[in-house]
């Protein structure tokens, strides 16, 4: 076996450069599915639909392990909202969900709730169903009159479990499920001497329960030959609406696996063609590019405002938005190309973020429809306020964490850590008049062999940001000196942060890239071998299609991968059975 | 009716009904002859915490010459000089790596946490030394545990069972506040204890879900059963803290309700995070001398400092790495600025846990405090010779006002020594060459 450090060497690929899991395997790796084919063949292979020579063509693959995913913040509150309206206030604090694979859609799958969350968590219980049954708003949710008001009455009490408790549990109640509930509704109603006060405390114990603040998927039983078993119709209900719309299954998808319609194609087909269509998909589209963006991380940010007089929470909220519209409107309302998304001059302003763009803003609140004016220096998301204030010091700029970002968030592409025992200081002292910008400062670095494997994959990406200060304003100089933000990516020349974004758009990484995330997203883990040909075969479609976003959705929505888990030997882990 | 003069009929006798005057320390005639325990047998709670903060020190400015008593205060030790009767200070103790990689600012922490080193840079091999104290000795308070975060992340925890379940930290003092003297709050000196019956049935609602939890179990395999039962403990956890509520509490004359701290600015700006650390160390003590909970996580700064101080435009991780040495004064100067002010912090959470009288002596006589850092050096994110500092005399179990040398000794001695003060019947601690079975004499009384 090798040690850790060998293995990190091992998949470093040509110059030191350590690609993602996937992009190993894309790269002739490991490939358990078809061991004996060379991995150019795969692709040809997909291009004529054919089989693969080992029994199975990538569209037909099986997909991986049915997973247990802990519901995010905006999961929770997006669920609360559609459930019981979105003037139910959810206040409370939740436990920081965790990044694995690049995405929190990954690491959803493995963390659990600690004490301190679960305490959170009751509080939050207690007080949405304060809210949701105060007497203004309980006829909406309670289907029945109680006999008396201020006391128990168990018949009403259990309608309003069965009918609450499917959409929150996110499946048909069993028996089991409703006694208990209705027994708490009428011990707190006599206790309490109020009929809804006892249903409080039954609703609170369906929010705590661990198959509403976790979305469990299971499979149906399948024959001991089969290589296959598939997702319930309620997991695959379950994966759809997370998938595409980021909440819990409407009332629509939930009747459509009542009436068994998902385990036929054209069911399903109807359901993701309606969900698809549906103006709820930007707020699945938007989801999606907060955690692939990495925007949960703007909690802990906080810039230097002596240094940066015009910074300030506000604009940090407001930086988040304009990506997040730029995002639907271009993806989803235009139905646009996904690659033109790093070179798009639209965009939206607000007076605050208008300060820092340098652009008039005319209405002194709300949000104006722009485009970047003629000659203007930025192009395209990456060149937001939001990832370069993001990807910065509070107090200067990094051209390493930005490149780093973009390598590892936009281009799947792996980036090891620095090694334990680095001298920095020659290079980095920002008062050394011998390197007064970041870029004199990074060459000098790069120059050292221990250091220049990664940083010539980090530090010419960031260095095309340069002319962005640490909250993404433009400027001209750093100490004195004109900025120079030229560079190449992987072979690729240009001048500055425009002609970087023309490059990121024609890189073939950023179109695998986003197949490899959406698909990690929708199925909460890293892919395997055999998904990994998958992938390749829907990166092609995805060009077919124009690479239009929410078609490459509907594609991964309809898969097989999607839909089945593979079976592993008796045992093994996460065959779900 | 004799057996009925209990302390706090007399109390309520003696003072005729009305709530006790709050801050009083503890009546002679109330505590044994010994002044640790009750005069019932009730020993008083012994307390567990720890104190951490990022990018450790210079080892040749901070570290003291002579061991012993009569330590000579280093430069980087000067501000805890005022507190050295009620502190340990720990050197030459090394975590040992096995031949794993050194993951910067991970490697250190975790090793010296959970005694093993980490294979990879989030691993975490075995529960913190918290957690495994917790288990032992927070079961009877209303929270196993308190983390706290100064510098503005809720991730800022090193307080972990596991990779997947850590727990996160209070960063705002109010939230702090809320949580324990909130409307939850059971004043243990309040005249009358009347069992709240909502938190009767807070209690049958989260027992409920614990059988929810057994028909889930069946569909799940074995990784995710494991992730299963870990929201199942906290699950139990949250009834034992309702149960507590339930009982009447015995009264701590040490215990009074703070003021409300003021809402203010969180975030990694080191006079920010200061000011935060002293509201939340105010919550703290309360909280301890009010049994609310007997294990806390207190972090000034997380691992890779992310300090930094207003008009500057690199902070403390960058200048360890970027800021040359300044040969006369051996250290870097702007980097150290942030040692000097860590040491202070400290100084200031031993002064204020020590500002409580409690039994015959103070809160912190009852307590055990160690403070570390991931790094001794943090330029090159050295790991031996880690710096650590202990507080408090664990209620006479503990000799204070030393300097212990480790002489390149496991870490994982000190994290054994903690477990056997805190009274776990732990004879052997650590993995690999850091498996130690020698508890360290010197921290014994």
């Amino acid at each position: 076996m090798l040690s850790p450090r060998r293995e990190q060497r091992a998949a470093l690929g040509p110059g030191g450069r350590r690609v993602s899991r996937v992009a190993e395997r894309r790269e002739g790796g490991k490939r358990p599915a078809c061991r004996h084919i060379a991995a150019g063949l795969v692709a040809l292979a997909s291009l004529f639909g054919g089989a693969l020579g080992c029994g199975e063509s990538a569209e037909q693959t099986a997909g991986g392990p049915v997973a247990m995913r802990r519901l995010t913040e905006a999961q929770y509150r997006q669920t609360i909202a559609d459930v019981f309206g979105d003037e139910i206030k959810v206040v409370g604090r939740f436990e920081p969900d965790v990044r694995d694979e690049g995405l929190l859609a990954v690491g959803a799958s493995q963390v659990t709730i600690t004490p301190v969350g679960f305490e959170q968590y009751e509080v939050i219980a207690r007080s949405v169903a304060a809210q949701v049954l105060a007497p203004e708003r309980r006829d909406a949710v309670v289907p029945c009159q109680p006999l008396v008001a201020e006391g128990a009455d168990g018949a009403c009490a259990r309608a309003f479990v069965e009918s609450v408790g499917p959409v929150l549990l996110r499946r048909a109640l069993e028996p089991a499920d409703v006694a208990p509930r209705v027994d708490i509704a009428n011990a707190a109603a006599e206790e309490v001497g109020d009929f809804y006060a006892g249903l409080e405390f039954a609703l609170s114990s369906l929010l705590l329960s661990p198959e509403f603040l976790f979305r469990v998927e299971s499979v149906l039983p399948a024959d001991a030959s089969a290589d296959r078993s598939r997702l319930s119709d309620g997991s695959l209900a379950q994966r759809l609406s997370f998938f595409l719309w980021n909440t819990t299954p409407d009332a629509e998808l939930l009747a459509a696996v009542a009436r068994g319609e998902l385990a036929t194609d054209v069911g399903l087909e109807e359901q993701v063609e309606r969900l698809v269509a549906s103006e709820r998909l930007e707020a699945g589209v938007r989801a999606f590019f907060m955690d692939v963006l990495r925007f949960d991380e703007f909690e802990d940010v906080g810039k230097d405002a002596s240094l940066y007089p015009k910074y300030s929470r506000k604009l940090l909220e407001d930086a988040q938005e304009q990506t997040l519209r730029v995002v639907g409107d271009h993806l989803v309302t235009r139905r646009d190309d996904y690659r033109d998304l790093f070179t798009t001059e639209r965009s939206f302003m607000t007076r605050t973020l208008g300060l820092v763009y340098g652009v008039a803003v005319r209405s002194r609140e709300g949000w104006e429809p722009m485009s970047f004016p003629l000659g203007h220096p930025r192009a395209g998301v990456l060149s937001h306020v939001s990832t370069l204030a993001l990807h910065a010091h509070p107090g200067r700029t990094s051209a390493t964490l930005r490149g780093l970002f973009i390598r590892e968030a936009i281009l799947c592409q792996h980036v090891p850590a620095a090694p334990a025992d680095v001298d920095f200081s020659v290079v980095q002292d920002t008062n050394n008049s011998d390197h007064r910008t970041a870029r004199d400062r990074l060459e000098a670095h790069r120059t050292e062999p221990s250091c220049s494997g990664c940083h010539e994959r980090m530090d010419p990406i960031g260095l095309a940001f340069e002319h962005f200060d640490g909250i993404g304003e433009y400027r001209n100089n750093e100490n004195g000196v004109p900025i120079d933000a030229s560079g190449e990516l992987d072979g690729v020349r240009f001048d500055d942060a425009r002609g970087f974004a023309a490059a990121i758009r024609d890189e073939p990484a950023t179109v695998a890239c986003v197949v490899e995330n959406l698909y990690k997203y929708a199925v909460g883990h890293a892919p395997n071998g055999k998904e990994v040909a998958f992938l390749r075969h829907l990166e092609e479609r995805f060009g077919e299609a124009g690479y239009r976003l929410p078609d490459l959705m509907a594609m991964i929505a309809m898969s097989e991968p999607f839909r089945t888990v593979a079976r592993t030997p008796v045992g093994g882990e996460g065959a779900g059975t | 009716m004799t057996q009925d003069l209990t302390r706090r009929t007399f109390l309520r006798g003696l003072l005729g009904g009305a709530s006790i005057s709050l801050g009083l320390p503890a009546l002679e005639i109330f505590l044994n002859d010994h002044g640790n325990a009750w005069a019932n047998g009730a020993p008083l709670p012994l307390r567990f915490g720890t104190w951490f903060w990022g990018c450790g020190m210079n080892p040749s400015r901070w570290v003291p010459t002579q061991a012993g008593d009569g330590w000579e205060p280093t430069v980087e030790l000067a501000p805890v000089n005022v507190v050295r009767e009620h502190v340990n200070i720990l050197s030459g103790f090394n975590a040992i790596l096995d031949g794993r990689l050194n993951h910067p600012h991970q490697s250190g922490v975790i090793a010296m946490l959970t005694g093993e080193a980490p294979e990879e840079p989030h691993d975490v091999p075995a529960p913190t030394l918290d957690i495994l104290i917790s288990d032992a000795v927070g079961n009877d308070t209303r929270f196993r545990s308190i983390e706290m975060s100064a510098s503005g992340s809720a991730r800022h925890s090193y307080s972990r069972r596991s990779k997947s379940n850590i727990n996160p930290a209070e960063v705002s003092p109010v939230a702090l506040y809320t949580r324990i003297f909130g409307p939850d709050f059971r004043d243990p000196n309040a005249a009358e204890f009347v069992p709240d019956p909502a938190v009767m049935l807070r209690r049958s609602v989260v027992s409920a879900v614990k059988d929810d939890r057994t028909r889930l179990e069946a569909r799940l395999g074995a990784a995710d059963r494991r992730r299963l039962d870990e929201y199942l403990t906290s699950v139990r956890q949250l009834e034992r803290q309702l149960e507590v509520q339930l009982s009447e509490p015995p009264p701590l004359a040490a215990c009074s309700v703070p003021p409300v701290p003021k809402e203010m600015e969180v975030g990694s700006e080191i006079n920010s995070a200061s000011r935060n650390h002293e509201l939340m160390t105010d919550v703290l003590a309360l909280a301890l001398a009010c049994d609310q909970t007997r294990v806390f996580n207190m972090v000034f700064s997380y691992g890779a400092s992310n300090l930094h101080k207003e008009g500057n435009n690199t902070g403390h991780h960058q200048l360890t790495h970027e800021e040359p040495m300044d040969p006369e004064q051996g250290c870097q100067p702007r980097a150290t600025f942030f040692v000097d002010r860590s040491m202070e912090a400290w100084a200031t959470f031993v002064q204020k846990l020590a500002a409580i009288e409690e039994g015959d002596g103070t809160l912190l006589d009852n307590t055990f405090v160690l403070a570390h850092s991931e790094t001794s050096f943090a330029k090159v994110h050295d790991v031996l010779g880690l710096p650590v500092m202990t507080a408090g005399r664990a209620g006479g179990r503990v000799k204070t006002g030393q300097h212990i040398e480790g002489a390149a000794d496991p870490v994982t001695r000190i994290g054994l020594s903690a477990q056997q003060i805190m009274g776990l019947g732990r004879e052997r601690w650590g993995s690999q060459s850091m498996e130690t079975s020698r508890a360290i004499g010197e921290l014994f009384a």
